[in-house]
């Protein structure tokens, strides 16, 4: 038996010889270079240990585990390689570390072919044509390689009614990553029964005096405000039980897209009191203050609260994610090419489409919210996998993961992941209101002994609830849309925030400065005549 | 041929290398800052700029903020570093510039890693950081400024002449009028570089005070946040004020300087 296997190795090798031979000749006719441009720490850069593979099949290594060896994009230049494309291709991956950065890197000249903006960037690069549309063939999901279109949960594009088709965007970006804004917090610190938590209020809350976060980033603190500002009516529209689904989403996206100047003036006096109140305004530190608990709440996207919540886990201290009750900033990053870069070039497009098909392969969009901890847009069935096999509760007591708990809870991803999706929590790591028991998952043997309980809402809750919400957080959901022309003025609201008015400065500092420089002044012209004031004769001449 | 290949060459051409450097990396971008600060997004020539920042409100308290901030640190430096500058010059002991070398040493480490190591420090002391934003930057900066005082402080007083002292010794002169008439006013061209060195990039060294917390802008964040919003004109305009507040600044101290080192006396 393993001679015949030498054998046949010998065979495969000395017919792939000459294929190898040949696919050299066409490495040198032509090497596509593709400039992708994508956030920092967004991608799997491999080098993974040998105890992190994920215990799930891949079909498409043909390996019974999930890994990051290489890097991704080495990965896609290896795979595209070996493919029968015609060209080789090259990529200069290079990173971004904000919008804006990208959006200036672009106008100051810097071409790339495909970059990976968030969904106001696309609207605005969209206003300025500078998008070059995805072509049909990519759209195609009669080909089982276009693993984005194919694999892309319905919820987020595809259809007209996803997210992506309603606000036309389908065709144009493909959605990479995907959360929430909520509130990360220490359920140990804050009051007993967690109300506070589940209001954007927080953050001007005297209880939480220099103990919360909140992003150092105009649109995420622009947001917040106009949520707080905004809470009641938006109470309102939830329990309003006389407008549909689509007119409650829209009077929210009005309230929150507002940006009428009384509008951009009420948030600014909002946000100078937010300023008092809280302990900074972070871009990075944020995720550190939590976890080694110099902070008791954050304002965090959903992808960094479960990055955070696993840190803080390895520390032993444990943290919870809260989606405020009133509402919540649905936002996407979405992989664009550039007319710029592409320049009508057929093969680089082919390449860039690739490379997002590629992305979107399941086990590559496994490993890379493994990875960096968001979320992909993929709704394929290893993804599903991954989400069980992270979150989902052992009952088998042999098991190194098992712990004993008390209820199962049944928690429903069938928006996203498409009818009777669902995993087994352990309840304890959810806040769930008015679940009741139910006997419907008696005949699985997974969960046969436990209590299980069903329905009623979640607001906080561990990983699971940061890394896919339930659907009722998803329907008070608003995608804030780009500033357009109001950018300067809430540019402008936002410099007013963060500087100091001559204004605001107190009396009693204006006079002790005063009160100090006169005294200097004084002490150095007393000095300098004392000869003619003390003594009443003339200075001494050197 | 011998004389050909002579290396032929005067003295003023060995500046060339500088003032190529000079031409293409200040010169030039000074130029642009110029272009931007008197045109508006279209390219137009205008003074609404300049305007804009004597106008409002937020911008002049700023600048007071940074004069405030950076005033009260270099202060603060000068009153620690001239003691420590002083006895390190004047002692005898042998090993002095091991002492030296200790307070030049944090110069050696990154300092985003330091004031990364202060943060926690101050956490200890002060339990929540926040609280005292100002006080907080001004550590920041003194800790992170400290050194720029020392070194040319401790220059100039162990270049003084110590026959000076000892005339004035033995002229009646006690201690503290030896320190006031003699050793302060010949150290003041050490005292005004040590200012220079310190005041003046106190003023935009914002990265301390994000690292600290303090979420009131200066000078370097003002302009920082007007580049990042795509303005490029009222940003360039800030950076064009800031840097003729430098340049009177640095014209006032080397007059001072100037006549400081012609004996002093003018000063006081």
């Amino acid at each position: 038996m393993k001679k015949m296997k030498i054998a046949a190795v010998a065979a495969a090798c000395m017919f792939c010889v000459p294929v190898i031979a040949a696919a050299g000749c066409t490495a040198e006719d032509e090497t596509v270079v593709l400039r992708v441009s994508n956030w920092e720490e967004y991608i799997d850069l491999g080098d993974w240990g040998e105890d992190e593979a994920i215990d799930i099949a891949n079909p498409y290594t043909d390996e019974d585990y999930i890994m990051g060896v290489n890097s991704v994009v080495d990965d896609f230049t290896q795979w595209f390689n070996s493919q029968d494309y015609g060209f080789k291709v090259r990529v200069e991956y290079s990173t971004f570390g904000t919008n804006e950065d990208l959006y200036n890197q672009l106008n100051l000249g810097d071409v790339y072919d495909l970059v990976c903006p968030s969904d106001y960037m696309i609207m605005k690069l969209l206003a300025q044509d500078a998008i070059q549309p995805f072509s049909d063939e990519f759209m195609d999901r009669s080909n089982p390689e276009n693993y984005y279109i194919n694999g892309v949960s319905e919820y987020i594009d595809g259809t007209e009614d996803s997210i992506f088709g309603q606000y036309g965007w389908s065709g144009i970006a493909a959605c990479y990553m995907w959360g929430t804004t909520g509130l990360v917090y220490n359920p140990e610190k804050i009051d007993e029964d967690g109300k506070d938590v589940q209001s954007w209020d927080m953050l001007v809350n005297p209880d939480y005096y220099k103990s919360v976060t909140i992003k150092d980033n105009v649109r995420d603190a622009y947001f917040a405000a106009l949520s707080i500002l905004r809470e009641d009516q938006l109470n309102a529209i939830n329990a309003d039980e006389n407008m549909t689904a689509a007119e409650k989403s829209k009077a929210r996206s009005d309230l929150l897209n507002s940006t009428a100047p009384e509008t951009i003036a009420e948030a600014e006096d909002l946000l100078k009191e937010i300023k008092q109140n809280v302990y900074s305004f972070e871009t990075d530190s944020g995720k550190a203050d939590m976890v080694t608990g110099k902070v008791i709440g954050n304002l965090q996207w959903s992808g960094d609260a479960v990055y955070i919540m696993d840190q803080a886990d390895e520390e032993d201290t444990e943290l919870w994610y809260s989606v405020p009750d009133s509402n919540t900033n649905l936002w996407f990053d979405g992989w664009v090419m550039l007319k710029d870069g592409i320049a009508g070039n057929k093969q680089r497009q082919t390449a860039a489409e690739a490379f997002v098909n590629f992305l979107s392969r399941p086990d590559i969009a496994v490993r890379n919210m493994y990875y960096i901890g968001y979320t992909s847009s993929s709704a394929s069935e290893q993804v599903f996998e991954y989400f069980d096999w992270c979150y989902g509760v052992v009952t088998d007591p042999e098991s190194e993961d098992y712990y004993e708990f008390d209820n199962v809870y049944v928690y429903d991803v069938s928006y996203f992941f498409g009818e009777d999706s669902y995993i087994y929590l352990d309840m304890d790591l959810l806040n769930v209101e008015g679940a009741v028991q139910t006997n419907k998952y008696a005949d699985d043997e997974y969960v046969a002994g436990y209590p299980v309980f069903e329905g009623g809402t979640v607001n906080k809750g561990r990983q699971a609830f940061g890394q896919y919400p339930t659907s009722d957080v998803i329907n008070r959901s608003v995608v804030m849309l780009d500033f357009g022309d109001d950018l300067a003025a809430i540019n402008q609201m936002w410099i007013n925030v963060r500087c100091l008015d001559v204004m605001d400065i107190p009396v009693s500092t204006v006079v002790i400065v005063a009160v100090i420089i006169v005294a200097v002044a004084a002490a150095i012209v007393l000095y300098r005549f004392r000869f003619t004031i003390f003594y009443n004769r003339k200075e001494k001449k050197a | 041929m011998t004389k050909t290949l002579k290396l032929r060459f005067n003295r003023k051409q060995l500046c060339i290398p500088y003032a190529a450097f000079l031409i293409l990396f200040v010169i030039c971008p000074l130029l642009v800052i110029i272009y931007y600060a008197f045109t508006d997004g279209t390219g137009q020539f205008t003074f609404d700029n300049l305007v804009n920042f004597f106008s409002n409100g937020n911008t002049l308290g700023t600048l007071l903020n940074s004069i405030g901030i950076s005033v009260v640190t270099t202060l603060v430096c000068l009153v620690i570093a001239y003691p420590v500058a002083y006895i390190l010059a004047r002692s005898k002991f042998r090993k002095k510039y091991v002492l030296l070398m200790l307070f030049v040493l944090p110069m050696w480490i990154n300092f985003t890693l330091r004031i990364t190591a202060l943060k926690e420090i101050l956490t200890a002391i002060e339990t929540n950081i926040a609280e005292y934003p100002f006080l907080n930057t001004v550590i920041g900066m003194t800790y992170d400024f400290l050194p720029f005082m020392i070194l040319p402080l401790y220059t100039t007083l162990s270049k003084l002449d110590k026959s000076l002292i000892e005339a004035a010794e033995d002229l009646g002169a006690n201690g503290f009028t030896v320190f006031m008439r003699v050793i302060l006013p010949l150290s003041v061209p050490g005292i005004i570089s040590g200012v220079t060195m310190v005041l003046l990039p106190s003023m935009t060294n914002y990265v301390v005070l994000d690292m600290l917390y303090n979420s009131t802008y200066i000078m370097g964040s003002l302009i920082g946040s007007y580049f990042a919003a795509y303005d490029w004109n009222n940003g360039s305009m800030i950076s064009l004020i800031l840097l003729i507040i430098i340049f009177i600044i640095t014209l006032a101290t080397n007059r001072f300087s100037d006549s400081g080192e012609s004996g002093g006396r003018t000063v006081l």
